[in-house]
This record gives C-alpha cells, structure tokens and sequence, in this order.
C-alpha cells in the first residue's frame, strides 16, 4: 500500500535515504539543510542505522566514506560553506571510487551571504569543486516529492557507479512542505560484492567500468589509497599510464553511461519558438509560465534537467532543435546557462534569466523575460 | 634463505616492497611494535582495519596485509570514526604522525578523543614533515630548525599524549624508540582497550630532522633521545624549567570509561530492537 505524507523537503530526503538503505549519516549542523540531519538522528537508530554529529564538514565527508567502506550506504547533508569545506575529500571518494550521496540544500553564497535563502550558486562546485578530472553525478529536485525520489535514485546511482552522486537541491525545497507518495515498490539497488578469485583486483580495468566493491573486514585485505593505484589498488604515483587509465577509467564509467543516467524532462517543446530551461525550484514558475504563455497563444515550451550532471548534451539538443531562443532560468548569475550555451549557442539563441537575491522567479516575471525575447 | 626470514614477513603485503622509507627511519622499528603487540593482545590480524591520513607514517598501513584506507592529509580519524561506527566489530587502528594528527588533523584528534571510539591510534612523532622535506611542524622543540624555521623555530610545541588525556581519551601513552618493550606493553595496552587509545611515539629522522639539527645519524639520535628521557613518575616530581627540552614518557590516561559505538548500539536495541545493522549496503531486505 502506497502511503502519503504531508512533510517537508528535507524530512523527505531523510525518508528516501532511509528508504534507499541508507544507515549513517555523518554531518554538521548547517542551515538550511540542519531538518536532514535532525530527521536521520531520530528515525536511523530505529532502523537499526547510526547517525554521528561530526565535528565539521570535513570530518562528515570523511566518515561517510569511511562508513561506506565499511559496508554501509552512507549520506551527509549540508549547504554552501560546508560542501565547500568538503570538497578535498569528495575528490577523494571519486579517486577511490566510494560510493556516497552528498545533499546540498543550496543557499545564498558566496560565503556564508544568506543562510535562510534559496539559490542555485554551488553547481559548477557540484562539477567541478574539487581538484582534478572526474565527472559527478547530480540530481536536482523540483518538488518535496522529488527530494524524497531522487535521494533514492543518488543511492541507487552511487552503488550502480561507485561514486559520490549530490544531490543539488535548494531552500526552497528543502523548507517547503507538500504531499509525497510513498509506494510499497521501491527499487533499491544492493551494492555487489566480488567473488572471492585468486587473480581479483580491487580497481581492475573492467569493460564497464565499474568493479563490484567488498567491505572492509571482507577478508580482501585491500588497500584504497587517493593516490594515483594500480588495479590492485597500490600506489604507483610516477607511471604515465597508470594515472591516465585510472582516471579516464573513473570518468568514462559515468560518460559512457550517460543514456542511462541523463534525465530530462519537457512539455510543448515540439512546436515552441521559445524554450525555458531549468532546474530545480525554478522550474515550478517555469511551468506556470508556459501554462500562461500558452493561454495567450505564445508558443513557449520548457525543459526541466533533472541531471544536471552529467550534462544532458543530446537530450537537450533534440528537445530544442525547432525552437530560436532558449532562455534558462536559474538562481545565480549563470552558471548552468553556459553548459546550455555550450551546446546550443551555434544553433539557437541562448538567453540567461539569473536571479540572485534568494526568492524564486515568479512566473510573470519569466513571462516578462519571454515578451523581451519574443519582442526582438 | 626462508630460516632467515622475519617472522612477521607474513604479516606484509610482500610484493609492495621495498618500502619507501629512509635508512634508520623509526618506522620499521615502530611496525615491528605493533606486530608483537598485536600477537601479544592475541587480536585476529584479519579482523584489524587500518586507517591513515598522509605523511611517512601514514604509509605504513599500504605495507601491512590488511584492509586499509590510506586517506587525506589530517582526516584519518574522521574515516576511522565512520569505518568503526558503520562496522563496530572491525579493529580499527590509526597511523599518523604529528603533522598530520596535530596540525591539519588536529581538530579531529581531540574530538575523538572526546567520543572515546574505540580506535587505537598510532602517532609516529619525529617533530618535523619528512615526506614534504624537512619543515617545521607542531611538536618540534622550540629553537630547533627546520627548512621553513631557518633562524629557529618560534613556536612552542604540543604535548600530544597530554592533550589527548586532557580531551578525554581513555588510553594515552608516550614513549620513544628507544623504550621497544614499553612501546609494545603500550600498543597492546591500546589494542585491548575498548575506548579512544593514543600512543604516541618519539621517532628519530635522521634525514630531516637530524640533517637540520647536527643530530647526522639515527644513533646519535637515539643517544639524545634516550638522555633526554623521562619517566613520568620520576616528571611529576620535576619543575617546568627542569623538564624543558625532556621527553616525559609514560601512560597519561588508562581509565574505563563509556565507548562511543557502544552507545550508538545501546540506542539502536533500544529504538528498533536490534543491534546496530553491518554490511547493510549488500541487501536490499532491511
């Protein structure tokens, strides 16, 4: 039986992640995704998990990591300052190929600007905060019922490619409250464990990418280093090949799966002179934009990236190959609207709508930005 | 040849070496500690986890024949704290050294010390970073030089086994490579400790800290280190202006107290009836 709740976004995540597997939860207070951790320190010691207050951010990025290889899904949860402190050890988890979820409730930035305001501003961090060549995977929520779906699909997402995967929501959706649906069929992906062979290595170079992940105590007696391994998992820091294979390794397990990862949803792209993109809150006045838009016989359309990482370069192009104008709305000053104007700018024109400030575009506001275009 | 072998040869992972270590470095002498402690407190070698951050130290785990989790500059004790807390059966044990335990992982070390996790933690001290080449860290000896302390070092040191004690440790211990028996009694002193155990652990670099401070070679070293050696007992009854420039060596902590991932698994009976789950990540029936 399907179950609804009437609860917050970040009472959501906490629900997914338990829902998902999740059994610790390491974290920092931080608003304002401090509800996240409140609800894990509650509700994981009834399901037999354990939730730690660390004593940073730093350390909540450690001991996840540490947990995961201890044989347990693990989560933290945070916002700006804090996921900029956690990135040495997020870069990290992708060396090693742990899989953890990472929540940024994103706030007003930068520094520590607006602590109780939603925005948009960490997602080039999401890509590329901590130093080096990796490619993460980030999930952007729309709706309370999203944040709760999604924390599930950043689990499953993590096992299945062994990598941190974030989960960039917003204030807006972690403090607002709406009905989710909880159903009874929840697909939850187990992490796989090696088989027990004499020639078995830890960081093999395998076909796919990805190489099934035994836990501490296992009796593998493996060694995980950030520094640049061999696929047994031992230092070799001076070999050209060795650090190219690994990290094109690392990166081409979630390139070469991007039909697979890549979620982009639309409505009335087909015939639309002008399409909206967006992620996240936003999308809920981009929505009602195009509602209105089409009331007036505007031919207006939108895009909502579930993903915005791995960037959805084909998705994107099909949705938008009839269209003259794109216009992105986000909660910055721009930084998703230059992966768009990457790959459409020769095609289309690509406008930005970047809203800084804390509140959501309403939509007569990007209605507004669409007359201007439509105007030109 | 094999009758000649070390027998705690089976104990390391023997294609890694040789390792990485310089002539008369302290840490060979240091992992042969632990070996023996660890036979001594009878601890199943396959159960024993190691974690460490960066720095010569933290290399050793990489050679040892156990999981180990060779991790960032400071942060072993956060990995440590969640690897121990996600599977609190494992014994999980922790080389570091100054740098890495006392200055970017400071923060780390006293909060768990505070928490009391049962870890058993290592820290390798030879008063200077060696793997960056011979700059100045939190414990070395007010005036001694180092390549960023050209003119002397400005600073005074922490007194690491001390300050553990004092942010609650259960176990803390300091001796040097000198005192190898005590060393081992205090390894395996830390290991059956069901709590946070620190021992730190006084070590000669000859390459670093020796080459900046006219101390050329590890005996000379060794020589200096063993003059300047104190027992705590003999210490507690000795002035501040006495003890400067002593190495105070002893158990500074060794109470019972509660352990961290005990209570996480009391609250867990309590709340779902059952113990804290391990290996949860492989099923899907929860």
């Amino acid at each position: 039986m399907a179950e609804e709740f009437f609860i917050q976004g970040n009472e959501a995540c906490a629900k997914g992640a338990i829902a998902a597997g999740c059994r610790f939860f390491a974290g920092y207070p931080i608003t304002p995704s401090t509800e996240v951790a409140e609800t894990l320190a509650r509700e994981l010691p009834k399901v037999g998990g354990s939730f730690v207050q660390m004593e940073d951010e730093i350390a909540s990025a450690g001991a996840i990591i540490g947990g995961s290889w201890g044989g347990t899904k693990s989560m933290t949860a945070t916002s700006g300052p804090g996921i900029s402190l956690m990135q040495e050890n997020i870069g990290y988890a992708f060396m090693t190929e742990t899989p953890i979820v990472i929540v940024d409730v994103q706030r007003g930035s930068p520094s520590t600007a607006q602590p109780t305001m939603a925005s948009q501003s960490d997602m080039m961090q999401a890509r590329w905060g901590s130093h080096g060549d990796y490619e993460p995977i980030a999930l952007s929520p729309s709706s309370v019922q999203e944040f709760f779906d999604f924390t599930i699909k950043a689990f499953n997402l993590a096992e299945e490619y062994r990598c941190p995967v974030l989960v960039m929501a917003d204030e807006v959706i972690g403090h607002m409250r709406e009905k989710i649906v909880v159903g009874d069929d929840i697909e939850v992906v187990a992490r796989k464990r090696p088989e027990k062979t004499d020639d078995y290595l830890p960081f093999e170079n395998i076909e796919n990418g990805t190489t099934p992940m035994p836990a501490f105590g296992d009796g593998f007696n493996i060694h995980v280093t950030g520094l640049t391994h061999d696929e047994r998992g031992y230092p070799d820091t001076n070999t050209p090949e060795t650090h190219h294979n690994l990290v094109k390794r690392i990166c081409d397990k979630v390139l070469n799966n991007k039909d697979k990862i890549c979620s982009v949803r639309s409505e009335n792209c087909e015939d639309a002179d002008i399409i909206i993109v967006s992620y996240g809150a936003p999308v809920r006045s981009a929505v009602e934009a195009v509602n209105r838009a089409r009331a007036n016989n505007q031919k207006v359309g939108y895009v909502k990236i579930d993903t915005p990482w791995p960037f959805p370069d084909e998705q994107l192009k099909e949705i938008t190959k009839n269209a003259s104008d794109v216009l992105v709305v986000e909660m910055n000053l721009g930084q998703m609207y230059y992966e768009v104007d990457r790959v459409l700018g020769k095609d289309v024109n690509v406008h930005l709508m970047g809203v800084i400030g804390g509140l959501l575009p309403t939509p007569d506001e990007i209605l507004d930005e669409i007359n201007k275009i439509g105007g030109n | 040849m094999s009758e000649n072998k070390n027998r705690f040869l089976p104990y390391l992972r023997e294609d890694r070496l040789p390792h990485i270590f310089c002539p008369g470095c302290g840490n060979g002498a240091i992992i042969n500690a632990f070996l023996a402690a660890m036979e001594k407190a009878d601890m199943d070698f396959d159960n024993i986890a190691m974690v460490s951050g960066i720095g010569c130290s933290s290399r050793i785990p990489g050679y040892l024949k156990c999981d180990s989790l060779h991790t960032t500059h400071g942060r072993a004790l956060s990995f440590a704290t969640g690897l121990k807390t996600a599977n609190k059966d494992l014994d999980v044990v922790v080389f570091t050294g100054d740098g890495d335990a006392a200055s970017i992982g400071g923060n780390h070390l006293i909060h768990a010390a505070r928490r009391n996790i049962n870890l058993t933690v290592i820290c390798i001290n030879n008063n200077i970073y060696g793997m960056t080449g011979g700059q100045i860290s939190p414990t070395s000896p007010k005036g001694s030089f180092a390549t960023t302390a050209p003119y002397g070092n400005l600073d005074t040191p922490f007194k690491l086994a001390e300050l553990v004690a004092a942010a609650g440790a259960s176990y803390s211990a300091r001796w040097t490579t000198v005192q190898m028996e005590n060393l081992v009694l205090s390894i395996k002193a830390g290991l059956k400790n069901k709590g946070f155990s620190f021992i730190e652990v006084a070590t000669q670099c000859p390459t670093y800290f020796g080459r900046k401070n006219k101390l050329k070679t590890p005996t000379a070293m060794a020589a200096v280190m063993k003059a300047n050696t104190v027992f705590k007992s003999a210490a507690d009854r000795m002035s501040a202006r006495e003890l400067e420039g002593k190495i105070v060596v002893g158990e500074f902590a060794n109470t019972q107290k509660d352990e961290f991932t005990e209570n996480l698994e009391r609250i867990s009976v309590e709340k779902s009836g059952k113990k804290t789950l391990i290996n949860s990540a492989y099923s899907t029936e929860l």
